[in-house]
């Protein structure tokens, strides 16, 4: 049984991972993960491989609306705005460790002016306005045919690395994996820096924080650009995972599901973002399961799919908003208290 | 707080050697709508000393800090910090010279633990920028650490929370809230500090252990020190200036003494009939 | 010049919906300080009521109604009781999330029980057109245009003149002292919300049996953000006023600029008020405090 983490110097409590036992247990998570296209199957893989761009883009909207506080519900259309970047660029034989950033950056000045409202109104308007970007930008996303290939939509070239071509689930995991692992130590860096502490305060005191010396208008605009940056990678991985994407992959229904992702998982935490992107991944796929079981019965609930997953994504919302507002990170941090105070309890 | 005044009156208290800006309000005029909330007052905080700001409810004190702030603008008049114009500065822009406060209705943050919410007073002092803020770039890290250092050695050791660190302010009883408040505004590095209702709904205990803690800060740090307070007993013990506010006016101003026995205070808070209650 | 026109009253006369729908949102905003995006979908959900009664139960138009609203009425119970009052206290991002969690369970549940077909249901109201010289205006519009007119102006009244409609005006208000007063809190959010719910339902009955219903009927409380955003989000006039002139600029836009740009104006129109008026023409702009 631990007993407590005795520090003897600042420098070791600023540390990221600050425990020993952490530290090994990352270590062998680490492990798991990178050999894990080496004995893992072709489902599980392809699903793993969905769930780490679902991390980068929950990480993404975890810092926005977990963290600032700013609610976004264009997150969905952000992914879109990157994977379109990635395209154009693919196309110009531009190669992919160019492209992913040039797809976050794009996407993040997007997010700046999308974010502008945010520095005259509160939250509720900024829903809305987030919400009128939603629809303005996947009405781009069906009209700028020469960019999007509108409706029938575009291919996306393989990214590329010398002779190396990343082609299939085992070799996309890897460049997935990569910027989720990159991106979610620059979220808990970021955390623990003067800017993550700024916008925590912007969220629960905006003009207290403003009073203490906080920019308000920088603060959220840096808010909103880094969410968006998050979600402009995740487009651009999400192209380069299906080869070819459609504007019917960025509805509104995806933003929800970010939106459920960070709600599930835990406002304002790494941990929380991987959970909740992990878990609401599983969602569908526990439904479809459901459904191709019960598909002896009644016939006809293939079809159903889908508006089961929306409902299903509602529901996880206001249910954990309800019962568990600190979401699957808050009870992950109490089953591991009991475990480490085993055999006594709390 | 009865044995401080026998030892040392609050005038002739020794200064520092370096000693934060002076602070002055002049000819302020705060309308709302129809409302004139402040009527062109004006008085100063010398340097690293301690003025206080009374008045009965609804005088206008808290508009005055608010106005201080910049979060209210004001329609006319001017507030000067070390010489300068501030009236038009932006709220945030004023930390960085030097204006520090703490709020009435305490505002810590509650999804920050006591040591980041007293980092944040430290804000105006880092330029990491976003890229090597997310890398934890050397930099960003040596100043991080920094920062970490002086707040630990300056503030917190200071003001006696250091068991409370690693706590969520949330937790905290109402008196270490209080002095966590002040820690943050003193991680400000102020120059000029202000202080709105430090001691309201204190006990006996906590109300001298917060009036020494002021002291302190003026006396060591130099800071000069801006309170809006409504325990008489503590005002006058700390304070070297009191100005007196009623419906937006300066009504008097004055050494503790002199406003104690200042008649248009005495009508303003009893109606004419006795002294100011010690 | 007759082309002019002619949009324009129809794009009015459609804007008496929206204002309708718009009504339905300020209802809730004003009364309970929470901004409800499933109003589009409570809308869709009451028409699906409705079109069920009618056709699937084969009721008369009027039972069907009165079933319909009804049935939003006890939805509206349930949502506020198992949902928001819990959440009561809460931030106010934290209700909107449930709202959004909200609407995609009535979305979702639509779809899944309805399908994405486009049905239509009897028509509530006649049908003849009224005919000016050259320019045609639909009976549907002109019957919408009329319901939703009575029906605010009932809430007018409802609001100004009765006992009830000021209990909740003072709820809105400041619920702390109208508790003091002896006012039930909970009846008052509970009946805000049935209010809020019935208006919509009625509004999405005369979308549907005019235009149609799928699950695309939701959608039409999108446009109703900018008029919301325009008139102010707590003021009803504002938000009736702004209905009509944002549906007089889609009608515009959709007969000069085509079908498509209907898409896409309405959210152009909210990204620009919200960045030069923010608070709209009406909104109270509330002082802040720290």
């Amino acid at each position: 049984m631990r007993t407590g983490i005795f520090h003897e110097t600042f420098k070791s409590d600023e540390r990221m991972w600050a425990v020993p036992a952490v530290r090994l247990w990352l270590l062998i998570g680490a492990l798991v993960l990178f050999t894990m296209p080496l004995w893992s199957g072709d489902y599980l893989l392809a699903m793993a491989c969905i769930v780490g761009i679902h991390i980068v883009a929950t990480l993404g909207l975890n810092i926005t609306t977990g963290n600032a506080g700013l609610i976004s519900l264009s997150h969905g259309a952000f992914l879109g705005v990157g994977c379109y970047t990635v395209a154009w660029l693919g196309h110009r034989g531009v190669p992919f460790y160019l492209t992913l950033p040039a797809a976050g950056l794009s996407t993040a000045c997007l997010g700046v002016i999308v974010g502008l409202p945010s520095l005259r109104v509160k939250g509720v308007y900024l829903a809305i306005a987030t919400l009128a970007a939603h629809f303005i930008l996947t009405f781009v996303f069906r009209e700028w045919v020469s960019v999007t290939g509108g409706v029938p939509g575009t291919t996306i070239p393989r990214a590329t690395l010398g002779d190396f071509v990343f082609v299939g689930d085992r070799r996309n995991f890897y460049l997935i994996y990569g910027c989720a692992v990159i991106l979610a130590i620059a979220a808990r860096n970021l955390a623990r820096t003067y800017i993550g502490r700024a916008f925590v305060a912007v969220r629960d005191r905006d003009i207290s924080a403003e009073i203490l010396g906080v920019d308000l208008l920088r603060t959220k605009l840096q808010a909103f650009a880094v969410g968006a940056f998050y979600a402009g990678v995740a487009g651009g991985l999400l192209g380069y995972f299906y080869g070819a994407i459609t504007p019917e992959y960025f509805v509104l229904t995806l933003s929800v599901f970010y939106l459920a992702a960070v709600i599930v998982g835990g406002l304002g935490t790494v941990l929380g973002s991987i959970l909740g992107a992990a878990f609401m991944t599983f969602v569908p796929e526990a439904l479809r399961l459901l459904v191709n079981a019960s598909a002896h019965w009644f016939p006809g609930v293939a079809g159903l799919l889908l508006p089961m997953g929306q409902a299903v994504f509602g529901l996880l919302i206001i249910v954990f908003l309800v019962c568990e507002p600190h979401g699957l990170s808050a009870i992950w941090a109490r089953v591991r208290r009991v475990i480490h105070l085993w055999p006594f309890r709390t | 707080m009865q044995d401080r005044s026998e030892t040392a009156s609050a005038n002739d208290r020794r200064l520092p050697a370096t000693v934060g800006l002076a602070l002055a309000v002049d000819a302020v005029e705060l309308r709302f709508g129809g409302i004139r909330a402040l009527r062109g007052v004006s008085f100063s905080a010398e340097p690293g000393r301690i003025t206080a700001v009374i008045g009965p409810n609804g005088a206008g004190k808290t508009s005055v800090f608010n106005t201080i702030s910049g979060f209210y603008k004001p329609a006319s008049g001017r507030v000067m910090l070390g010489g300068v114009d501030i009236t038009r500065l932006p709220i945030h822009a004023r930390a960085a010279r030097g204006l520090a406060r703490t709020f009435q209705n305490i505002a810590l943050f509650h999804g920050l633990s006591v040591l980041e919410n007293i980092k944040l007073g430290g804000h105006h002092t880092m330029r990491a920028g976003l890229l090597s803020a997310m890398a934890y770039s050397p930099w960003a890290r040596r100043e991080e650490l920094a920062l970490r250092a002086e707040v630990e050695r300056k503030v917190i050791d200071f003001l006696e929370i250091d068991h409370i660190r690693h706590l969520p302010v949330g937790v905290l009883p109402y008196g270490l809230q209080k002095r966590v408040e002040l820690a943050r505004a003193l991680a400000m590095q102020p120059q000029v500090l202000l202080l709105d209702e430090p001691v309201a709904g204190m006990n006996r205990e906590e109300t001298e252990d917060m009036a020494r803690f002021i002291l302190d800060v003026q006396e060591e740090w130099g800071v000069t020190v801006l309170l809006v307070e409504h325990d008489m007993g503590m005002v006058m013990d700390i304070s070297s200036k009191v100005v007196v506010l009623n419906f937006g006016e300066v009504i008097a101003s004055g050494t503790p003494d002199e406003v104690r026995k200042h008649p248009g205070v005495i009508q303003a808070y009893l109606g004419a009939e006795s002294g100011v209650p010690a | 010049m007759t082309e002019f026109i002619e949009y324009s009253l129809l794009g009015i006369l459609s804007g008496g919906v929206m204002a309708l729908i718009a009504l339905s949102f300020v209802l809730i905003y004003k009364g309970t300080g929470v901004v409800n995006f499933a109003v589009g979908e409570v809308m869709m959900l009451g028409a699906y009521f409705y079109y069920a009664a009618t056709v699937t139960f084969e009721l008369a138009p009027i039972a069907a109604l009165l079933l319909a609203l009804v049935g939003i009425a006890v939805l509206a119970v349930f949502f506020e009781r198992l949902v928001l009052r819990p959440l009561s206290g809460q931030p106010a991002v934290a209700v909107l999330m449930a709202t959004i969690g909200m609407a995609s369970i009535i979305h979702g549940g639509v779809e899944a029980v309805w399908g994405g077909d486009t049905y239509s249901p009897p028509p509530l109201l006649p049908r003849t057109p009224l005919i000016f010289s050259d320019i045609l205006i639909p009976g549907a519009v002109l019957g919408n245009f009329a319901v939703a007119s009575i029906l605010i102006a009932g809430f007018f009244a409802f609001f100004r003149y009765t006992s009830v409609g000021i209990a909740l005006r003072a709820t809105a208000s400041d619920p702390v002292t109208a508790a003091t007063l002896g006012i039930d809190i909970n009846a008052a959010l509970r009946l805000t919300w049935i209010l809020s719910a019935l208006v919509g339902t009625v509004a999405g009955i005369l979308i549907a049996s005019s235009a149609g219903l799928s699950p695309l009927l939701a959608a039409a409380a999108m446009s109703v953000f900018a008029a919301i955003i325009l008139g102010g989000l707590d003021s009803i006039a504002g938000a009736i006023v702004a209905s009509l002139l944002i549906g007089w600029v889609e009608a515009l836009a959709a007969g000069y600029l085509g079908g498509k740009s209907r898409d896409v104006i309405p959210f152009v129109v909210v990204l620009v008020i919200l960045v030069f008026k923010p608070y709209g023409i009406f909104g109270t702009r509330t002082i802040e405090r720290l």
